[in-house]
């Protein structure tokens, strides 16, 4: 599940120097940034409904890193998609929540609103450069695009600052290479090409779904540096989606860990790692290969996760859970506070947190 | 990008001689005659016989009339007809009215198909979608000669509302032949352009563009659209050549005078060497335009381009 | 679009069918692996086939497009076969005081030109080209089958000189080169009309088999095979080319469709079948100069053979849509 050099449990506390919220719950100015209420989103599919994305509840400051952490399916790219606007709506549909953006809920505003809003405020940065780029125009096209179309810039102008901003991410020879067409980059150099074309108009929010996930590991850490300096330097706030602990061990500042299209646990970075409150993730961290553990057997959680069409009752994790008991097979347990900014889903959170 | 058009191009000479020895081989080398496929029923005197013998090298060994045969196409000689004219005369006078019957038809194509695809496209599944399917699967499959004479005597005799014979009336003749000529056609570029659409439409970077506030129309309009436009317009290419010789019907049924109907007549006179040597004419457009959608393929498509 | 089966068309045809490549080769290699191989490979794979044709008939069953196409092809099949059946008059008894006379209760479809009854015309016309369009498709399957069949199974030299050879074919139009093959000729019956037509029907078949041999040939099955100690011609009829024919099944179906169509084009052009044949396309021809007096000359013929080409269209898309495991 990882490909962490490091293991997690001794990576440093993040600094305070970047401002805005440690743990959840208690904002630093009024409202938070982005705050997704209660949202659920569902498929209608062939196969009966999908529950993709059931009550999920986070929230992101300026200048801090959320990671939404979970395996493939647990509904983590659906939340995101939902957030950003750019959901098929037949198939999926989003059956109750706000998103909140500065306060406002994107969910109730005209159509029109919320796109302005994309690219401008809240912008995305997907896996697969490859694909996600356009192939038969130039990267300096695809980046310029956002400056004539939101702010109707001139052609010449734009391809201008497309170069400086290619140039601003790290790219070399950023002036010829503005021409130049995304097969003919390497996977690294287009993670970059669409990190800028979505930092292009400053955005307030990153949205930044497995970014470095189809990338080499060299790769990766080049690229989340990236993302940090650009962080430090325009203050905007980061949802880094992914399944990679040693990912989020060293960027990220909180946490949410879902699991079967919910919340279970959130909570600063160093505290959720060194003391997990719920089962699944204390199963994650245990299963982590250690460095100083070598030699011993790995413990993986055992099962796998539940299809979304077929949720189990109760607490979606008790099949597999080594604490169940005879009410989580029934109940669902909560999001609740458990410890300071901290939350967890369970019903004996305080045991895991014990031991 | 000059290097790939030098390989086609180096490509294509071996299948234009292996096109050329088809021919030949098809007229000269099966068991008909070949004195009568030149002259017809016309009984002729052994003098005439042993000239036509001379003039076409019927009397050499087969390697050597193929040698001299493809020595004097690639002079542009195509041979005489019986009135003496060269072949090549004959299709220099009559290339205009194909070539605006092929261009009139390859305009009436691709703007029907393309608006009737990226409508079924947009609206999937839909009543428009539907219809588009029905109608472009019918249109398909009706063999050209029913359409052309439905189209001439419902629009033409019955509505009168365009001319059915003769290039008499300006452009307003070409209008019945070119929609008959490019109706299957038109049908193919329809569906073609909706699959295309559609598809385009589920690859991910209609996603990021949508990501990035970018209005519905030009997500559609504009990424979409352009990469799905690839390969329609490759095939709109390449069916300029196919209409080209595809004409010998629709000229036939609206007596235009161009290059499919002196073959039509032609082959009612049997005059042997003018239908050879436009048919032989025919295949080399043919070839040409493929070659040419080749080329087309990669000015739309830069990933080729760099190969 | 009157050459149908040329260069692009019978790409698009090639690349709608291609993906059932993909299906037959899944089919082949479910039931190669472990030791069931080699008993499967004994029976010819026979085995797994009874499994997919069943599906493919159950699903048909319940198409439209197939009910339609599979009915009327059989009604024209029995047509062209039996006439009898639908007509006792003779088509060449004729009397040239009927000439042209519009159709009555007497005479359904009226008279023709030299005053025949045109109903048992047009009735006996289906043979012509019932038997053109099986004798073409058939024709080219065979020529297709061997080429493609040798081609993917040996590979190296051998392939790259048919797909030469293939590329070649691709550049005639089917419409012009069989105008060239049959100019030559004074007597023109079903069986050069049929060879004319054939020799450029070859091709799509002919990639269609060896995509699906080559998909197949490095098979578990196929391997398993030859540790039993089976030839290579053994192994290729018996085991690698009943895999390959579904697609080759559909494109034939809708091609028999297209070759009904060619054939009626040259006849009316003058360059097919000739008098005393009776052919969709020569009545067709001989009533282009009455359109505006007697319509009812192009009418008939006309629709007997749009409907006999539109079934077997229909037919072809309804297998093809059987036997594409996308919409399975």
């Amino acid at each position: 599940m990882t490909s962490a050099p490091s293991p997690p449990a001794t990576s440093t506390p993040r600094a305070t120097s970047r401002g805005g919220a440690f743990d959840d719950g208690q904002p630093v100015q009024g409202q938070h940034l982005l705050q997704v209420d209660h949202l659920s989103v569902e498929f209608a599919t062939d196969a009966g409904t999908v529950h993709a994305v059931r009550d999920v509840s986070w929230h992101l400051d300026a200048g801090e890193t959320l990671a939404v952490l979970g395996e493939s399916g647990s509904g983590k790219s659906v939340s995101a998609q939902a957030v950003m606007g750019i959901l098929d709506v037949p198939p999926a549909r989003i059956t109750s929540g706000a998103i909140r953006f500065q306060g406002r809920d994107l969910l109730s505003m005209p159509v029109d609103e919320q796109r302005a809003l994309r690219g401008e405020q809240i912008a995305m940065v997907f896996q697969d450069a490859l694909s996600s780029l356009n192939p038969v125009f130039t990267v300096g096209a695809q980046i310029a695009e956002m400056y004539r179309v939101h702010r109707g810039t001139s052609k010449r102008e734009a391809m201008g600052m497309a170069a400086e901003l290619m140039d601003r991410v790290n790219i070399p020879s950023a002036r010829d290479r503005v021409k130049d067409y995304p097969h003919q980059f390497s996977g690294g150099m287009r993670q970059r090409v669409m990190i800028a074309m979505a930092l292009a108009l400053d955005p307030a929010v990153l949205i930044a779904d497995e970014p470095t996930t189809a990338l080499d590991v060299t790769v990766q850490a080049q690229i989340m540096d990236l993302l940090l300096d650009l962080q430090r330097q325009n203050g905007m706030g980061i949802v880094l989606i992914t399944h990679d602990l040693g990912v989020v061990a060293e960027v990220a500042d909180r946490i949410a860990v879902m699991y079967a299209g919910s919340i279970v646990e959130t909570g600063g970075i160093e505290q959720v790692f060194t003391r997990p409150a719920h089962p699944y993730t204390d199963g994650l961290m245990s299963s982590v290969p250690r460095v100083d553990q070598i030699g011993s057997r790995l413990s993986p959680i055992l099962g796998s996760p539940p299809s979304l069409s077929a949720i189990p009752p109760g607490c979606s994790f008790h099949p597999r859970c080594p604490r169940a008991e005879a009410v989580c097979a029934v109940e669902a347990p909560a999001l609740r506070e458990v410890a300071g900014g901290r939350r967890s889903a369970c019903h004996f959170a305080e045991d895991v947190l014990g031991g | 990008m000059a290097r790939y058009i030098a390989r086609r191009l180096l490509l294509a000479i071996p299948v234009l001689l292996g096109a050329s020895f088809i021919v030949f081989a098809l007229v000269y080398a099966l068991p008909g005659d070949p004195i009568r496929a030149l002259s017809g029923d016309r009984p002729l005197s052994p003098a005439v016989q042993a000239e036509l013998r001379d003039r076409y090298n019927l009397d050499d060994p087969l390697v050597v009339q193929y040698g001299k045969y493809v020595g004097n196409l690639v002079q542009g000689d195509l041979g005489i007809d019986f009135r003496g004219r060269p072949v090549s005369d004959t299709i220099g006078q009559r290339l205009p009215v194909t070539t605006k019957l092929a261009a009139t038809a390859l305009v009436i194509e691709a703007v029907a198909g393309l608006a009737a695809g990226v409508l079924a496209g947009i609206r999937r599944n839909g009543y428009l979608d539907n219809l588009v399917l029905v109608s472009t699967t019918m249109l398909v499959a009706i063999p050209v000669l029913v359409i052309g004479f439905t189209v001439q005597y419902y629009v033409g005799v019955r509505l009168g509302w365009f001319p059915i014979s003769g290039i008499t009336a300006g452009w307003q003749s070409y209008v019945l032949p070119g929609f008959v000529l490019a109706a299957g056609s038109l049908a193919y570029v329809a569906r073609l352009m909706r699959t295309s659409l559609v598809e385009s439409m589920r690859n991910d970077y209609v996603r990021t563009a949508r990501a990035k506030g970018l209005p519905e129309r030009t997500v559609i309009g504009k990424h979409a659209v352009r990469n799905s436009l690839i390969p329609v317009v490759t095939f709109l290419g390449a069916d300029f050549g196919t209409l080209m010789s595809g004409a010998i019907i629709t000229e036939g049924i609206f007596n235009l005078p161009g290059l499919g109907g002196a073959v039509f007549t032609a082959v009612r006179q049997q005059e042997g060497a003018l239908v050879v040597g436009i048919t032989t004419f025919f295949v080399f457009v043919y070839i040409f335009f493929n070659l040419l959608v080749d080329v087309l393929y990669a000015a739309l498509d830069p990933r080729i381009r760099y190969e | 679009m009157s050459s149908p089966t040329s260069g692009r068309g019978a790409e698009r045809d090639d690349q709608d069918a291609a993906p059932q490549a993909g299906a037959s080769s899944s089919t082949g290699v479910s039931t190669g692996s472990g030791s069931g191989a080699a008993v499967v490979a004994a029976s010819g794979g026979a085995v797994d086939q009874a499994g997919l044709w069943g599906d493919v008939w159950r699903q048909l069953r319940r198409s439209p497009q197939f009910l339609f196409g599979a009915t009327v092809v059989a009604v024209f099949v029995v047509m062209a076969a039996v006439p009898q059946l639908f007509t006792r008059t003779d088509p060449r008894a004729c009397n040239l005081a009927r000439s042209r006379q519009q159709p009555s209760s007497e005479a359904w479809f009226g008279y023709d030109v030299q005053g025949c009854d045109y109903y048992a015309n047009v009735i006996y016309g289906a043979r012509a080209s019932i038997s053109i369009g099986l004798l073409v498709v058939l024709g080219g399957l065979l020529i297709g089958l061997t080429l493609g069949a040798v081609a993917g199974y040996r590979g190296g030299w051998i392939d790259i000189l048919i797909a030469r050879v293939t590329d070649v074919f691709f550049g005639l139009p089917l419409i012009l080169g069989a105008i060239l093959v049959l100019q030559a000729f004074t007597s023109r019956g079903i069986l050069l009309v049929s060879f004319a037509l054939a020799i450029l029907s070859w091709m799509v078949p002919m990639r269609l088999v060896r995509s699906s041999v080559v998909a197949l040939r490095d098979s578990d099955y196929v391997l398993a095979a030859r540790a039993l100690g089976a030839n290579d011609r053994r192994i290729v009829l018996r085991h690698v080319l009943p895999n390959s024919l579904a697609p080759v099944l559909v494109y034939s179906t809708i091609s028999i469709g297209v070759v009904i169509s060619a054939e009626a084009a040259l006849s009316f052009l003058g360059i097919g079948l000739q008098l005393p044949a009776i052919s969709w396309g020569l009545m067709i021809g001989n009533a282009q100069n009455f359109l505006r007096t007697s319509p009812f000359l192009l009418w008939f013929p006309g629709a007997f053979l749009t409907l006999t080409v539109l079934a077997f269209i229909s037919l072809g898309d309804a297998l093809r849509d059987a036997l594409d495991p996308k919409l399975r």
